[in-house]
């Protein structure tokens, strides 16, 4: 079997819906001028004209996530003894993100090292990923900020994506990357997308060129060490962030929780939430001491962790999919891909101008 | 107002303060961004036009240093309101006043070049904005893409300078409408608008940019939203807690929101979070005949208690 296809456009709406009715599949929704992935259904306006405001990490990795309830109780013979009672739910059903683009796909192989390949996996992660096929879009543009190529990413990447879809002139090329995709494109009942493959590669290409390279490294960026441990250059460089977290909530690659019980009474969920290393309390500790008092070194954690720790620890990897979200929707449009750039080594100063 | 004005203006506040905080150009031309200026050579950087968006009053109570701050009209309020609630030391603040014509709001300039990546703003002398994009050039007024908070504008000038860089501006602009999409929205059913800010909230992610960006959200680090002690919110991502969070928010900035616009601006998700603000501003101007951040001798109403207050009903025994 071919493992490409093409659904021509008349025929794009109840591909989608044919999805829909064997998964739980998560799409791109217009809701006012935002889009935000929700779940499929006939009644939202589905948009693929640009990348989702907020990428679809929410549906393997929750904002808020219940790991377990509990129920407090006495045990009315002796009031003294405290009985508590634990209910989990791990009841993870079979779902596809629709319609993410490769940068989105990508975040989740940042994710799946130190979540899923290791000694103790999450099963909350784990079983969530393990449900989950992705189908992503090529860009047919780029967005501003975005940087993908630079990151070892593209436009039409496939790395991370089960499936990848290309909009032609008169319908969709279809590509099964993995088996989950395969199934996936044998259930779309798609036409043979032999003869659709070069206007496909031809469109993919044409984006790919477009794609703004801000490190103009060639590969990726090596940062030079002295000047990330520079105060001054993080101060001149920061000065105007306000150390609001969208860029971490917005960041397909940002991967960082905080679990608190939440209890009214004698019930209550211990939850694990999306936490972001731009608040001042993530790394505020028990004894009122923080170690990253300022906006400055919390963002140097979030540039180092991106660039330089993640990097280390994972054989080079760089834990940025170069999707431009966090630079686009800044209040005060502080751009990392800047940031990064006058990082390099070859840079060598603080100050270079703009 | 010329920018070389503006740029000679800057170069002598620079004598005397430590930094200057201005714009300069963002990561793209639709975008400018904040530039905190320290050596002279840097002046040249600055720009002045309407993508000049952000409020830059926002830094200075974060600010232990001497500073010189750009404003436009609006901006201008904020530092009002500092001085009004004690929040600022005057003495350590040059302000440097731009009388303004309007700004654009980047989401209504996306929304009209269809999401196209952005080549090139122009902005002619007769108000029209040229878009270029790979597909051309979009020509649109700026009065059609500014946001909501220029329509009312009630001071195009700074409200204080200590110099200003162009020739001061009255506002054009009905002052009796400034609520006028209040009052209308007030209209609605209590349902309606219940179903408004529930389909709202329901896409907040409690990223806190609009609490961060808010110059008046001076609680920033130690704010209920996070604290587990008190914990009023808890840390779960559903309606109920994100609608408690943006009415504290609101209910916090009673008589003190200088309708700068900078928590709407600054939401990703495109929340209209400063309609909340404004309805108590309405409110607050009803019952105390207060508009916040426009004279430095006023007392914001929740600053201070009367046993009769003249328009409260209730209070009369």
């Amino acid at each position: 079997m071919a493992d490409t296809g093409f659904i021509p456009k008349e025929k794009w709406g109840a591909f989608i819906e044919g999805l829909a009715a064997k998964a739980q599949v998560w799409v791109p929704c217009l809701d006012g001028d935002v889009v935000i992935f929700k779940p499929y259904s006939k009644d939202q306006t589905l948009c693929f004209e640009r990348p989702a405001n907020s990428p679809p990490k929410g549906v393997i990795f929750p904002q808020s996530d219940t790991l377990f309830a509990f129920n407090f109780s006495k045990d009315p013979e002796n009031p003294q003894k405290v009985m508590v009672e634990l209910e989990e739910k791990l009841d993870f059903p079979k779902t596809i993100i629709f319609g993410s683009r490769p940068c989105d796909a990508k975040g989740f192989l940042i994710y799946d090292r130190p979540y899923m390949q290791t000694d103790t996996p999450d099963p909350y992660y784990k079983g969530r990923r393990e449900q989950t096929a992705i189908v992503t879009m090529s860009c047919q543009s780029t967005y501003a900020g975005c940087f993908c190529t630079a990151v070892g990413g593209g436009p039409a990447d496939k790395e991370g994506s089960d499936v990848l879809i290309t909009e032609l002139d008169n319908g969709y090329f279809i590509e099964a990357i993995t088996d989950k995709g395969k199934e996936i494109l044998q259930q779309a009942a798609a036409e043979s997308g032999a003869g659709h493959e070069a206007e496909a590669l031809k469109k993919q290409e044409a984006v790919r060129a477009r794609v703004k390279d801000p490190f103009c490294a060639n590969g990726k960026p090596e940062i030079s060490k002295d000047l990330f441990e520079s105060d001054e250059f993080w101060e001149e460089e920061l000065s105007k962030c306000v150390s609001c977290g969208a860029c971490t909530y917005l960041c397909p690659t940002c991967y960082c929780f905080n679990i608190t019980d939440e209890t009214t009474f004698e019930k209550g969920e211990r939850i694990r939430s999306w936490d972001g290393c731009m608040y001042n309390h993530f790394t505020l500790e028990a004894s009122g001491h923080n170690p990253r008092p300022t906006k400055f070194q919390r963002f140097k954690n979030r540039v180092g962790h991106k660039f330089l720790f993640y990097p280390e620890k994972y054989n080079g990897v760089i834990a940025c999919c170069g999707c431009g979200r966090c630079i686009r929707f800044c209040p005060m449009s502080v751009d990392i891909s800047e940031i990064v750039s006058k990082l390099q080594k070859q840079t060598g100063s603080a100050s270079n101008g703009k | 107002m010329s920018l070389d004005k503006l740029k000679q203006i800057i170069t002598d506040v620079m004598k005397e303060v430590d930094v200057v905080i201005g714009y300069k150009q963002g990561f793209d031309p639709l975008h400018a961004t904040p530039c905190f200026i320290t050596k002279p050579e840097q002046v040249d950087q600055v720009i002045w036009n309407p993508l000049c968006v952000q409020n830059l009053a926002s830094y200075l109570t974060s600010l232990k240093k001497k500073v010189g701050v750009i404003v436009k009209g609006c901006d201008s309020r904020t530092i009002v309101q500092f001085m009004q609630e004690g929040l600022i030391d005057r003495s350590k603040v040059v302000v440097i006043g731009i009388p303004c014509t309007g700004v654009v709001s980047v989401r209504k300039v996306l929304e009209k070049v269809k999401h196209e990546p952005i080549e090139e703003v122009k902005f002619s002398d007769d108000g029209m904005v040229i878009v270029k994009t790979p597909s051309g050039e979009t020509k649109m007024a700026l009065s059609e893409v500014a946001p909501d908070k220029c329509e009312t504008c009630q001071y195009p000038t700074p409200v204080l300078y200590d110099h200003l860089a162009g020739e001061p501006i009255t506002s054009t602009k009905d002052p009796q409408s400034v609520f006028k999409d209040i009052e209308e929205f007030d209209k609605k059913s209590l349902e309606e608008k219940k179903a408004y800010w529930e389909k709202e909230f329901d896409r907040c992610i409690r990223c806190y940019a609009c609490r961060n960006a808010c110059p008046m959200c001076v609680c920033q680090d130690s704010c209920i939203a996070e604290s587990r002690e008190p914990h009023w919110v808890s840390q779960k991502s559903n309606l109920t807690e994100k609608m408690m969070f943006h009415m504290i928010h609101a209910l916090h900035l009673a008589g003190r929101c200088v309708e700068c616009g900078e928590c709407e601006r600054a939401c990703p998700m495109g929340i209209p979070v400063n309609k909340l603000k404004r309805k108590i501003n309405s409110d607050m101007k009803v019952l105390f005949g207060y508009e916040p951040g426009v004279k430095p001798e006023d007392k914001p109403p929740m600053f201070t208690f009367s046993v009769e207050e003249k328009n409260i009903e209730e209070h009369k025994l």
